[in-house]
């Protein structure tokens, strides 16, 4: 007799494979074979897998999820305060018309992903092409299941005036969700773009969300990525980000909350006169678990990248930093800076820090550096002994600490925001 | 106003303060000198509140309040403030801001109302003139790529922010070059008035000629061994400290 026992990973296909996408465009529908042949071949990483090393997966892949479109939902008190933007809502994984808010803006073109997969001929010429055969399955999963998303074209020379802020939301109790994004920055463009990541009213939700990144020649492009999901929900998201000459990237993420998120964020800058920026902030709290995985890999000369990512860790929560920097043979006068701090501010929190450095060019500028630490104890008291409370000294010190982060977003409404839910967070 | 009494106070433990006795009143401008390690800098510690000193004996009474009970935030809104020898650098808290919030814990500490915006910026420019203190430093982070100088000065500037009842001043001169201790001492004397009391510790005599004291200590050993008048700084500026070590050795 024999027994067929169904792996981690066959369930998760399973419950995805409810989905359907023979009303699209061959091409497209190609595309997912192959990345299905793909999956056939990887299995889900364990604690042995060096990429996957401090991120175990196994709340997450030990559960049987639905695929559900979800509810009508109020989005009010995920907006921005005082932000003059385009509103794009997403639940779980399906672009919601009735709840976006698009206007009309010259030189660029905003469409639901599944919209641009029937309409737009420049999509094909980047979808898919910066994340296929990357041996990641859950970026494998995405390509083969994702569902839709929000595609941002900025036409060439089009100044967006307007950023867009997309809303990305899970919701129902164990449901899947696959958003994908895909953001064209034409050449001599420049477009900002924020994407909330929220939960409304369910649990144990898990979101693995793509967004595919194509910055042209001399473009400007910002992406800034607001992850507070509260209770118990789960996030895989990747950036796939290709940089062309002369082009400048901004991706600030920001996590605020969040049971388990694993941010996998590669850059491939491919020209000469680059300019990335990529920095970050993560709050744990509880037992959050918070995973920030990067890489920018310099392929071509005179190009700069800055990366600076802060975490403050309390309660039992654990944060996870890999910051890779390839600089290839060809990348002569690169000029890469890394730093990740942290503040660890209980006994019982966790950081793993590992800044990498790959340098196979010999004229090159590159730092890199990694700190853990507990609060200043002298700045406290030098505070204190000016009358602040001990409370306020911390908090400040804290927020201060954070905001040290913030610099490169350029949205002051956004900075606004992020700076007031630092501080309401450590706040009295 | 502050009457030590017997203090002993230790760090590690090491005793370092001995049996401290001192009385000052309101009005008046008392010097604390001694040579290195004799304990100036723990007794100044030991009156703001650091941690690290542990009180093993006797007693500091602070109109009426026993001062050793009260944590170091409740001390600086009762009055009591300590000018320090290395001013702290906290990038990112704006020098401005923490005042305003000091200043504002303080008043809901005795019940009153926050200050205004409008009063408060009045305030920063008439107090930082009188340190002339550039206004640009003074809403910078707290003591931030500031100069040996401009350091000490913003500690002048957040005493006059706050207007203390009893300020101690550690070594507040060392490393300033004369312009800026003059600026410091006159900051320090138009601060001066009968209801509040000042105490410098210094290693110099240098800085009692612009502030000029009423009493001087000399701290040895633990101890204060010789109290006199102005005229002992200088008398301890000529001589030395070796002439009291001798002294109270024919004592013993």
């Amino acid at each position: 007799m024999t027994t067929t026992t169904l792996t981690k990973k066959d369930i998760l296909l399973e419950s995805l494979g409810q989905l359907n996408f023979t009303n699209e465009p061959d091409f497209y529908q190609d595309l997912r074979q192959q990345a299905l042949a793909e999956i056939e071949n990887l299995e889900l990483p364990t604690s042995k897998t060096e990429y996957w090393k401090y991120t175990r997966l196994g709340k997450i892949v030990n559960k049987t999820y639905q695929v559900t479109s979800g509810i009508e939902i109020n989005i009010d008190q995920h907006l921005i305060p005082a932000l003059d933007a385009n509103i794009i809502v997403l639940i779980n994984g399906l672009f919601n018309k009735s709840l976006s808010n698009i206007q009309e803006q010259e030189g660029v073109k905003v469409l639901s992903l599944s919209d641009g997969k029937e309409r737009g001929v420049v999509i094909r010429d980047h979808f898919n092409k910066y994340t296929s055969t990357k041996s990641e399955l859950f970026l494998a999963l995405n390509n083969a299941y994702h569902t839709d998303g929000v595609c941002i074209h900025a036409e060439k020379n089009s100044i967006v005036e307007k950023p867009y802020h997309i809303i990305n939301v899970t919701t129902g109790n164990q449901t899947i969700s696959q958003s994908r994004n895909l953001f064209i920055g034409e050449t001599n463009s420049s477009v900002k773009i924020i994407e909330s990541f929220v939960n409304i009213e369910g649990s144990e939700n898990f979101i693995n969300n793509v967004s595919e990144i194509y910055v042209g020649e001399n473009a400007q492009l910002e992406y800034n990525k607001i992850q507070n999901k509260e209770d118990e929900s789960y996030q895989i998201s990747t950036e796939q980000v290709y940089q062309k000459a002369n082009s400048n990237f901004t991706i600030n993420t920001i996590t605020l909350d969040g049971t388990f998120v694993r941010n996998n964020l590669n850059i491939e800058v491919d020209a000469e006169g680059c300019e990335t920026n990529l920095n970050g902030i993560y709050l744990g709290k509880d037992s959050n678990h918070i995973d920030n995985h990067t890489i920018v890999d310099h392929l071509k000369p005179n190009c700069n990248s800055n990366e600076v990512y802060k975490g403050i860790l309390d309660n039992n929560s654990v944060g996870v930093f890999n910051g890779k920097v390839f600089v290839r043979p060809d990348a002569q006068k690169t000029n890469a800076f890394q730093q990740n701090n942290n503040i660890l501010l209980t006994d019982d929190a966790v950081i793993n820090s590992k800044p990498e450095l790959e340098i196979y060019a010999d004229d090159v500028k590159c730092s890199h550096g990694s700190t853990i630490g507990q609060l200043d104890d002298e700045a406290i008291f030098y505070l204190q002994a000016r009358g602040v409370g001990k409370r306020s000294a911390i908090n400040m010190m804290i927020t201060a600490f954070a905001k040290d982060a913030l610099g490169r977003i350029s949205i002051e409404a956004l900075k606004e925001y992020v700076d007031n839910k630092i501080e309401t967070r450590f706040g009295n | 106003m502050l009457s030590i009494k017997n203090l002993h106070a230790s760090i590690d433990d090491k005793e370092i303060l001995k049996g401290v006795n001192l009385d000052i009143k309101a009005g008046e401008v008392h010097a604390i000198m001694g040579p290195n390690g004799s304990g100036k800098s723990t007794l100044s510690s030991v009156l703001a509140g650091r941690e690290e000193y542990e009180v093993t004996a006797g007693s500091v009474n602070y109109e009426g309040k026993d001062l050793l009970d009260l944590n170091p935030e409740d001390r600086a809104r009762e009055g009591v403030f300590l000018a320090f020898q290395y001013p702290i650098e906290i990038p990112g808290v704006s020098n401005v801001n923490f005042l305003k919030t000091a200043i504002n814990e303080t008043r809901a500490y005795k019940g009153q109302d926050s200050i205004s915006a409008k009063d408060f910026l009045a305030l920063v420019k008439e107090k930082s003139a009188l340190v002339e203190l550039d206004a640009k430093l003074a809403s910078r982070s707290v003591n931030e790529g500031f100069s040996g100088g401009e350091k000490k000065r913003n500690e002048i500037f957040q005493m006059a922010m706050l207007s203390p009842k009893l300020s101690i001043l550690d070594e507040t001169d060392s490393g300033l070059d004369i312009d800026a201790l003059r600026i410091v001492a006159n900051g320090v004397n138009t601060l001066k008035s009968d209801d509040n009391a000042t105490v410098v510790i210094t290693h110099y005599q240098r800085l009692l000629d612009y502030i000029v004291p009423d009493f001087v200590h000399v701290l040895y050993d633990g101890k204060i061994v010789k109290t006199g008048g102005k005229e002992l700084a200088h008398e301890l500026e000529e001589k030395g400290y070796d002439w009291i070590k001798e002294e109270l050795n024919t004592v013993s």
